[in-house]
């Protein structure tokens, strides 16, 4: 008789289970009955570089962060987006300049909007 | 036990095949073969330390490529360069924070003992005034030879440890600390200077 051709999967699983389950298991049988047991308050303190951890992991920013992520964006991808253009600007049809230039349009409107604001001025 | 079985037997049973062992040269052997460093690099030894690591001395072949960067992966702490009261505090913070057992090597003069920064107010007369040292390296800096010849050298006294009776290794001994106190900056100097526990000042003899 042929076996259920569904138990070579759940063989495959059972493996898969135990696998990354094995060596979990015998790192704790080893910790329980031969790991050096000394430990201490600064052994178990947050590691920090050697430095003491200062305050809470779980601190807030502020979100008029979005400001700077905005500048990034339009900085980053104009960059990203300008180079191929002007390597391949001698070759290109009137259409694709156009389409460059609304979209560097839309940019610069960004960056307009972020001057307006006062986000480009250093003290504030 | 090693004590147990005569010497000559085991090289004759070796000549024939047979491999004797016990567990604790077994479990030495791993030890020793797998020793991984902290990252960790002050000043100039560094350098020195980073060379070890690298494809000409390859430290990989000692069993101690894997430098971690974190403690709580690390077996051994190389202090590779000068110390500075500033870092002092940390460095004996980092090494409570490594997992028992654990090793130190003492790299370079400043490490020793301040070398040549040791007259100035801001170098630490050797870390092995806070915590325990198993190799020195002199040197400044060592050649990777010397790291490598230290490395030896800790491997061959992890491979003499004992695991049980009253001579076992200090990270089997319950009563033995793992933690060292932390030294903390006062007015002028780190305080304690040193930690008497560890650290004895070398006593000078005068012959008169």
């Amino acid at each position: 008789m042929t076996p259920n051709p569904y138990l070579f999967i759940i063989i495959f699983v059972g493996v898969a289970i135990a696998f990354p389950l094995m060596p979990l298991a015998l790192a704790w049988l080893w910790r329980r009955f031969f790991q050096p047991p000394k430990p201490g308050l600064q052994k178990n303190a947050i590691y920090e570089c050697g430095v003491e951890s200062i305050g809470d992991a779980q601190i807030q920013f502020r979100s008029q962060y979005y400001l700077y992520a905005i500048i990034f964006l339009i900085f980053d991808v104009e960059a990203i987006f300008l180079v191929p253009f002007a390597v391949a600007f001698i070759g290109l049809p009137v259409g694709a300049f156009i389409a460059v230039l609304v979209f560097l349009l839309l940019l610069i409107e960004g960056l307009i909007w972020a001057w307006s604001k006062g986000c480009l001025s250093w003290a504030r | 036990m090693s004590e147990q079985i005569d010497e000559r037997l085991r090289s004759e049973l070796q000549r024939q095949g047979v491999w004797v062992t016990s567990m604790e040269e077994l479990y030495n052997w791993g030890r020793k073969n797998s020793i991984w460093p902290l990252q960790f690099g002050l000043a100039c030894c560094a350098i020195e330390m980073i060379a070890t690591a690298a494809s000409r001395y390859d430290i990989a072949r000692f069993g101690g490529e894997i430098f971690r960067p974190s403690p709580r992966q690390a077996d051994l702490m190389i202090v590779a360069g000068t110390v500075t009261k500033k870092m002092a505090p940390q460095i004996v913070r980092l090494y409570n924070q490594m997992p028992d057992p654990k090793y130190v090597i003492s790299m370079g003069a400043c490490a020793i003992s301040g070398g040549p920064f040791k007259q100035g107010y801001n170098v630490l007369k050797g870390i092995d005034r806070y915590i325990p040292v198993d190799v020195y390296i002199p040197g400044c800096p060592p050649r990777p030879e010397a790291l490598l010849h230290a490395f030896m050298e800790l491997q061959r006294k992890i491979d003499s440890q004992k695991l049980t009776g009253d001579a076992r290794a200090v990270h089997l001994q319950p009563t033995q600390p793992s933690e060292f106190p932390v030294p903390a900056f006062g007015a002028h100097d780190l305080e304690p200077a040193a930690n008497p526990g560890v650290f004895q000042p070398p006593r000078i003899e005068r012959q008169s």
